[in-house]
């Protein structure tokens, strides 16, 4: 018996705020250890990034770094911004737009000697997107100032 | 001339809604009569809409480069199809469309809810006119898709490749129809709560468009994931991608409000509930668009990059949401109190449906919005990926699942009877799939476990409400109900199968070479060079064999010359057990080829029973149709 009718819906009200509330503490708690933060090469550098916890890393593929281990499927590359530059390790098929000189976000870990094993590349998907992270530091590069998309 | 005449069409369009706007609040507010007037607006004006649409087909059919977004996004040399299909692929096609399908929404609201009380349905129809004038703006003042060039351009930009898909075609449209079907429900809900007229006779005339609706989403969800899966060539069918999950917000509302408008309709009860879940829904669709069109996302999906856009979006969504939220806080209270239901019952099962659809949804909507939140409050980039969402929705919906399985075996209002004996089969199916995934699949994870459990219990659940009676007699929505609660037992199958069974072969091979995945042997032949209409390929050819015939399967690498981009195009075979998804990668100087080699047992299943889902809806929406016509009919003899 959910109450009176005069009580239903103050039960029904009450049972709808708990459950928006306890939406949002099972959010919070999820988001406490599983939201990947972005991160640039000049970050890692810095060692601002800790060694484990799932990121992104977005900058240019450095022309010329991109090497290939014997086993055919193994890539390495460097991913740099101009204040600095992380090895970067990727087993699987590279997106069809990843090209040495062009944006890239790399998701994956950071192991213990500072390089970065990625287990997801994203590269733009054509001559007009670009990820908005990387939009945004160009256009900063380029105004000088921040801007916000 | 057509640009120009579309773009009057919708300046016309546009001030025809804004008419309408006002003619409806007279006439609710009692101060002119404007019935047939207001009704013929709203006909007119989703006309008009209709016929500027039609213009920008024309516009792309032609490859009319004049115009700006034909030269943006379409080029001479693409197939017809595309061609056409390109009208949509861009922002402010897209937004065309959207407007398109919200006028003749509009329109249709006006010309077939008769069972709506008067000045309900002319309220609802105000609450459509407004709505259609602030997207009206937006997309004249922020998004024209007429706009020309002066001189043309001799050749356009192209369409992006990965759009270049039959899937395309439909995907968008279809997904639209969903989101702007809510809005009828939403302009309902504040027509009654205008007009203070919540009853059973107000739910029966929503609920088509809910269903409607909500066919439509299942449809645009189910197919957008089949589209990612062989299109982007990763083998994953859903991604969490910020638009998915834009396509995903709305479904689950409308989820929770299919169920709860049915007991409305049912027993007059949760009337302020189900108004609410009207305004979340359409307000869900209305997040959705500004995601997906404001640019503010890091997706393949996000066109715009121009800031005015997504503040504008941002606006809409902010008035209408909020004034539709002040009017049910100043009139919910004056609601007449619903049929009461104890807590073993019908009702409160829904409720309990209800509450775990706005808890998945409100984890959905936090995990989306989160980046957003803290890059514009801290400048912190981060993303929020599958872990965060598979953690917090996935035991949420095996709750939802389990639910599945009791909810429709309860009666209304008060359940007397044990319902534990009826699920003794689901219990003992689930039992025993769960004691086998332990054992068997002992890398997997222990939600792809409980999943397959989950769905082994819910294909007998699912039809217990047929049985125990004469089945050619149950009414056509209790089919409807059986079929699309199978439907999720079997994609949630799909799903767990996917996640537990999958087996993958990452390699270098030369031809001749042979490669294992799974049960399978597949031989590298070698390689062909292809050509279509607007790209040349490099195609490999798989012989993939275990024990019976062979599978010819030929993965490309396409390369499109305008815009110039390469593509991969997996290869798929589809068997009874499930697929064989093949894709190639680039070469190297040793002559070896990269190969990515998935076999994964009964992956089709996900879209199958999404399918499955859409056409129990389409039952359940064509049995009450008729119920209300013979009814109609009855009262009129």
């Amino acid at each position: 018996m959910i109450g009176r009718p005069k009580h239903q819906r103050l039960v029904l009200v009450a049972v709808a705020a708990v459950a928006v509330l306890g939406a949002v503490l099972l959010a919070m708690w999820g988001l406490k250890d599983r939201a990947a933060y972005f991160y640039t090469p000049a970050d890692i550098v810095a060692g601002k990034a800790s060694v484990g916890k799932a990121m992104r890393i977005g900058g240019m593929v450095e022309k010329g770094s991109v090497k290939r281990d014997a086993d055919g499927v193994t890539t390495h590359f460097m991913v740099e911004d101009g204040d600095g530059r992380v090895l970067v390790t990727y087993r699987g098929i590279l997106p069809d737009l990843f090209r040495e000189g062009s944006g890239v976000v790399a998701e994956g870990k950071l192991a213990p000697d500072d390089t970065f094993v990625a287990d997801n590349i994203l590269a733009k998907h054509d001559e007009r997107y670009m990820p908005p992270q990387l939009g945004n530091q160009a256009a900063e590069h380029k105004a000088g100032r921040t801007l916000r998309q | 001339m057509i640009p120009e005449t579309g773009l009057a069409a919708l300046w016309l369009a546009a001030a025809l809604s804004l008419l309408g706007l006002f003619l409806s609040v007279g006439h609710v507010r009692g101060m002119l009569d404007a019935e047939r007037a207001v009704r013929a607006l709203a006909i007119v004006q989703g006309l008009l809409c209709l016929f500027a649409f039609l213009a920008l087909l024309i516009v792309f059919a032609r490859t009319d480069l004049s115009v700006a977004l034909v030269f943006e996004n379409s080029h001479s040399a693409k197939p017809f199809i595309y061609k056409v299909a390109g009208a949509w692929g861009n922002h402010e096609g897209s937004m065309l469309l959207w407007v398109t399908v919200l006028g003749l929404s509009g329109a249709a609201l006006s010309a077939m809810s008769r069972q709506l009380p008067p000045r309900t349905l002319i309220a609802a129809l105000g609450a459509q006119a407004a709505l259609a004038l602030g997207f009206h703006a937006f997309l004249l003042f922020a998004s024209n898709p007429f706009a020309r060039l002066s001189p043309a351009p001799v050749e356009g930009r192209g369409l992006n490749p990965l759009l270049q898909d039959p899937g395309l075609a439909f995907h968008p449209p279809t997904l639209y129809l969903g989101y702007v079907g809510l809005s009828v429900a939403f302009s309902i809900a504040v027509g009654a709560m205008l007009a203070g007229d919540v009853d059973r006779r107000l739910a029966r005339a929503m609920r088509p468009w809910v269903l409607g609706a909500w066919i439509f989403l299942t449809l645009g969800i189910t197919a957008g994931s089949y589209w990612a899966y062989y299109e982007l060539g990763w083998g994953g069918w859903w991604f969490w991608d910020p638009v998915e999950n834009a396509s995903l917000m709305p479904w689950l509302a409308a989820t929770a409000l299919l169920h709860s408008v049915a007991v409305l309709a049912a027993r007059d009860a949760l009337k302020a509930w189900t108004m609410m879940l009207a305004v979340i829904a359409f307000s869900m669709s209305m997040v959705g668009t500004f995601l997906v069109r404001s640019g503010v996302l890091t997706s393949v999906h996000a066109f715009a990059v121009d800031p005015t856009r997504g503040a504008f979006i941002l606006a809409l969504l902010g008035v209408y949401v909020t004034a539709a939220f002040v009017l049910f806080a100043v009139r919910a209270g004056t609601l007449r109190e619903g049929a009461p239901f104890e807590l073993v019952s019908r009702e409160a099962g829904i409720v309990v449906n209800n509450l775990l659809l706005t808890v998945i949804l409100g984890v959905v909507f936090i995990g989306t919005l989160y980046p957003l939140l803290a890059e514009a409050l801290s400048g912190e980039k981060l993303s929020v990926g599958a872990p965060y969402f598979n953690a917090v929705a996935g035991p949420l919906a095996i709750l939802l699942g389990l639910l599945l399985a009791v909810g429709p075996l309860l009666g209304w209002r008060r359940e007397k009877r044990p319902i534990a004996p009826k699920l003794t089969v689901p219990g003992l199916f689930a039992a025993c799939t769960l004691v086998i995934a332990f054992l068997g699949l002992p890398d997997a994870s222990i939600l792809s476990k409980l999943g397959l459990a989950l769905a082994a219990g819910l294909l007998p659940a699912a039809i217990l409400p047929l049985i125990g009676r004469n089945p050619l007699r149950a009414p056509l929505a209790t089919w409807g109900m059986a079929i699309a609660h199978l439907g999720a037992a079997v994609s949630v199958g799909g799903m767990a199968a996917d996640s537990s069974l999958t087996t993958e072969k990452l390699t270098a091979a030369r031809p001749g070479e042979t490669v294992d995945v799974g049960p399978w042997l597949v031989k590298f032949q070698g390689v062909n060079p292809v050509a279509g209409p607007n790209w040349t390929a490099v195609e490999a050819e798989l012989r993939a064999s275990r024990g019976g015939g062979v599978h010819v399967l030929r993965p490309q690498s396409r390369f499109f010359t305008s815009p110039p981009t390469e593509t991969n195009e997996a290869a798929i075979q589809t068997l009874l057990a499930g697929q064989l998804y093949t894709v190639l990668g680039p070469s190297d100087d040793e002559g070896r080829y990269q190969l990515r080699l998935w076999w994964k047992p009964m992956v089709t299943l996900i879209w199958f029973g999404g399918a499955m889902v859409a056409f129990g809806g389409l039952l359940a929406m064509l049995g009450h149709t008729r119920r209300a016509w013979r009814k109609r009919k009855a009262v009129a003899e």
